[in-house]
């Protein structure tokens, strides 16, 4: 650090405060910039920190610890139902298992999981060096975790949420709702989307705001069009399942009568307000994963993706469409038919924009010359399989015949293709592709092979014969089933099926481990990529770039792949990023960007603690504001850090 | 990898106001996800009046005094907000000030009104659906209202402090006469819905 003692009169320029890139050599440049991002050493450190990539791989390896339970409780149901009549798990255990594993894997898993990737990517692919509210990013963190932790801590105590992920009413309402459990999900959901929501916000501003000068609309990375396009979707879905499940905690906690019918309530009130953000959900979890797709595939066929614009404008439209399809999920609560005709119709235009992205990939694929490295092969399995989740979606996006499978295994088998081959293999292939931007080694290409495969043919072997089961009438939700149905057989192939995608991820965990210490070394652009987060070292340094790029061409590393045109004038000797206009980025203001702060993780604290609390008395949420202000206040507070000054 | 700077940037400066800040596109965004909560709260309200035989159920129309005197001081407080603003963008610390006390006063004023409006309604939360709706609509915009008040004191106390005395403060003053105005329209939609809707 003796880099940075004293201030060096000779880059001190005449009237300008604190001191500037401009002219700096490398060596002293970085070891400003090093003092002045730093995260503290140690446990403090890990509790302050704002630095995107911290937090945005926390959420990642939180959001796959989520998957191995949700993971875990999928195995458990699958022994149960290898064979008929089995009695390893009751109903009891059973409801909840399927409810844990359910909302686990929507709330806790697939959706923290996109936007943590986003936490840690955007920054880097548009050229910053933090989200535009770094603090709101760390809270955001603390209280998915703790929301998380408390949904799972209550299930280990026998009150784990029983009525399936959607939580319908009446079986979760103040009449047939055991105990606490339904409080513990309708909490769970303030928690996540509250989080989800502050990451939603970042991420707008940071990509309206903070783009690398130059980086003009149509040289935004596809990917980060994606997850911008998710954050809008996210922005007007989640207050929809914020506003029900308060309305059920209510219900439930003091009286009101929102669900009730003998009292002018209804019960499809909320189907409708939840299945207005279910399905958008859904979307949420896709769009960013076609943003994985898009940005692996021209790096792994040599070629910028076919149809840049065309691909845009389908996310754009998928974005739009995403919140006219939400009544196909209540094709059989006898609406009427006007209505049904009109949700079909929007269900199914929903496949043109997706049409045309898959055309898109395909033409991409067509004009390049394919590698086949582990991220392409999830990237080819993704197609593979979401065609087939496709295929079916369109099948039961028809009221006559979603009617005859409806509650039945093959939607079962419909939502699987679509979640699990339409985001968790882009995912995977995603995890592959920077793995080695977040940690400098590469993954093992021979354990990652074996991963794609087992997890390839593991999902299919496990997921297809559910269609059939579906078509041979057997229902979803049960714990078990009659020798006399003759469905054994097939569950017993399920049920092994299974194993190997289990084995599948297992391999993958292996992978991370074993290559987090042994694996090949990186370098900064092992994959020859095109977008600006390989243009800095891996993993990267904590300001992500020690002079902030300007972008002159869409695929900014190939059209100048040794030279990056960069702005000086930036401070070094406090946090600092570039503020542009929307539409072109041209630079407009020099941004503070926040300090290392305890306040966001304090904040979080009493913000859960007035949700928890809220789950047994109203008065919580009176008392509770009082910590709530403290913190916020405390947290907002300027306290004469060099950001403060102008 | 190599730099070439093509660009210098030193004599920016470090704030602006509107759409030049971050933070008023972070501002804006939760404007837009608090009013989608509105909108549906809304949908509610109405999805449960259309099912409803008569609406409003086992109970008269709300009180009109109360919320009508919510209304008049949020609609007049539009005019002392929009001085602020004014000022704020000037960098006229003396007027922002006394804005910024003329605004705390402004956002109580409502809150106690607000005292009465409650019983105003009529109903219980926990008579039927009627009473739950108009119980959350008037609870929605009263946390606003509470928030958004608690916000605008802290920041008229920093005003008064020496960290006051920078032009970020001033941006942040006319972020907070933004929201401000969200909660005033917001408080004239949810106003028609909750007092005029039940006498169409």
């Amino acid at each position: 650090m003796s880099g940075i003692a004293g201030k060096p009169a000779e880059h001190t320029q005449e009237g300008l405060k604190g001191i500037r890139d401009t002219g700096l050599e490398e060596v002293r440049l970085r070891a400003f910039l090093a003092h002045a991002w730093r995260t503290p050493k140690g446990f403090y450190g890990w509790l302050v920190t704002v630095d995107h990539k911290l937090i945005g791989r926390r959420y990642i390896v939180t959001a796959f610890l989520f998957l191995i339970l949700a993971g875990l409780s999928a195995l458990a149901m699958r022994f149960q139902l290898a064979q008929p009549e089995a009695g390893y798990i009751g109903p009891d255990l059973y409801n909840q298992l399927f409810t844990m594993h359910g909302t686990t894997m929507m709330f806790l898993f697939a959706v923290p999981v996109m936007e943590a990737f986003a936490i840690y990517l955007v920054p880097l692919m548009i050229g910053t060096r933090n989200v535009a509210f770094p603090r709101l990013n760390a809270f955001s963190y603390w209280v998915y975790l703790s929301g998380g932790m408390m949904i799972w801590i209550a299930f280990a105590f026998e009150t784990g949420a029983d009525a399936g992920w959607f939580s319908y009413v009446p079986l979760a309402g103040p009449e047939y709702g055991i105990g606490k459990r339904p409080d513990f999900w309708a909490q769970m959901v303030t928690y996540t989307e509250v989080s989800a929501l502050a990451v939603a916000v970042e991420i707008i501003a940071t990509v309206f705001k903070q783009r690398a000068p130059g980086m003009s609309l149509d040289r935004i990375p596809i990917y980060v069009w994606s997850v911008l396009v998710t954050a809008f979707v996210i922005l007007f879905a989640m207050p929809a399942v914020m506003v029900s499940s308060t309305m059920l905690i209510l219900d439930r906690l003091v009286g009101t009568k929102f669900f009730d019918p003998a009292a002018g309530g209804d019960a499809l009130l909320w189907q409708h307000l939840f299945w207005f953000f279910g399905h958008p959900e859904v979307y949420i979890i896709f769009i960013p994963a076609t943003g994985f797709v898009s940005a692996i595939l021209p790096t792994f066929v040599r070629r910028p993706v076919f149809g840049y614009l065309g691909i845009v404008l389908s996310l754009i439209a998928i974005g739009f469409l995403s919140f006219g399809l939400w009544v196909h999920h209540m094709f059989a609560t006898g609406l009427p038919q006007l209505g049904e005709s009109f949700f079909t119709a929007s269900s199914m235009m929903i496949a043109i924009p997706s049409g045309i992205q898959i055309f898109c990939w395909i033409a991409t694929i067509w004009g390049g010359r394919p590698i086949f490295a582990t991220p392409m092969l999830f990237v080819l399995g993704f197609i593979f399989t979401f065609v087939i989740g496709g295929l079916t979606g369109v099948m039961v996006a028809s009221v006559p015949l979603d009617l005859q499978v409806h509650d039945t295994y093959f939607v079962v088998a419909h939502f699987h293709y679509v979640l699990v081959g339409g985001a968790v293999f882009p995912l995977l292939g995603a995890v592959y592709y920077w793995f080695p931007k977040v940690t400098g080694r590469m993954l093992s290409e021979r354990l990652g092979r074996w991963n794609f495969w087992l997890v390839f043919l593991g999902f299919n072997l496990t997921f297809f014969p559910m269609h059939i089961l579906g078509l041979q009438g057997m229902p979803r939700r049960v714990y078990t089933y009659p020798p006399a149905s003759g469905w054994g057989e097939m569950n017993l192939f399920i049920s092994l099926s299974s194993l190997v995608v289990f084995a599948g991820f297992a391999l993958f965990f292996l992978n991370l481990l074993l290559s987090i210490r042994n694996g090949r070394i990186a370098g900064d652009n092992p994959w020859g990529a095109s977008t600006l987060e390989w243009a800095t070292t891996s993993p990267p340094p904590s300001y992500d770039f020690s002079r902030l790029p300007v972008v002159t061409h869409r695929e900014p590393l190939w059209a100048e792949p040794d030279m990056l045109p960069v702005v000086e004038g930036l401070r070094v000797d406090a946090r600092e990023v570039l503020a542009g206009t929307v539409a072109d980025a041209v630079p407009q203001i020099r941004v503070p960007s926040a300090d290392n702060s305890i306040w966001p993780l304090l904040s979080a604290i009493a913000v859960g603690g007035a949700f928890l609390g809220s789950i047994y008395t109203p008065w919580a949420v009176v008392w509770g504001a009082i910590p709530v202000s403290i913190g916020f206040i405390c947290w907002f507070w300027p306290k004469g850090e060099p950001e403060d000054e102008e | 990898m190599r730099h070439r700077p093509v660009a210098d940037i030193s004599h920016l400066p470090t704030y602006d106001f509107g759409s030049a800040s971050p933070m008023w596109w972070g501002t804006l965004a939760f404007i837009a996800l608090e009013a989608t909560g509105f909108a549906l709260a809304i949908g509610t309200y109405f999805y449960l009046a259309v099912l409803a035989r008569h609406w409003p159920i086992g109970a008269p129309a709300p009180d009109l005094l109360p919320g009508t005197a919510v209304l008049v001081i949020l609609v007049a407080s539009v005019v002392p907000n929009h001085m602020i603003e004014f000022w704020a963008r000037r960098q006229d610390l003396a007027k922002v000030r006394l804005g910024m006390v003329v605004m705390s006063i402004v956002g109580i004023l409502p809150l106690i009104v607000r005292i009465w409006e409650f019983p105003a309604l009529r109903i219980s939360w926990d008579q039927n659906a009627y009473g739950s709706i108009v119980w959350f609509l008037l609870g929605l915009h009263t946390t606003h209202l509470l928030t958004d008040v608690g916000d605008t004191i802290v920041l008229a106390v920093l005003m008064f402090t020496q960290k006051g005395k920078a032009g970020r403060r001033f941006s942040d003053v006319s972020d907070n006469a933004f929201y401000w105005d969200f909660v005033v329209v917001s408080w004239v939609v949810l106003y028609l819905v909750i007092y005029w809707a039940p006498r169409m």
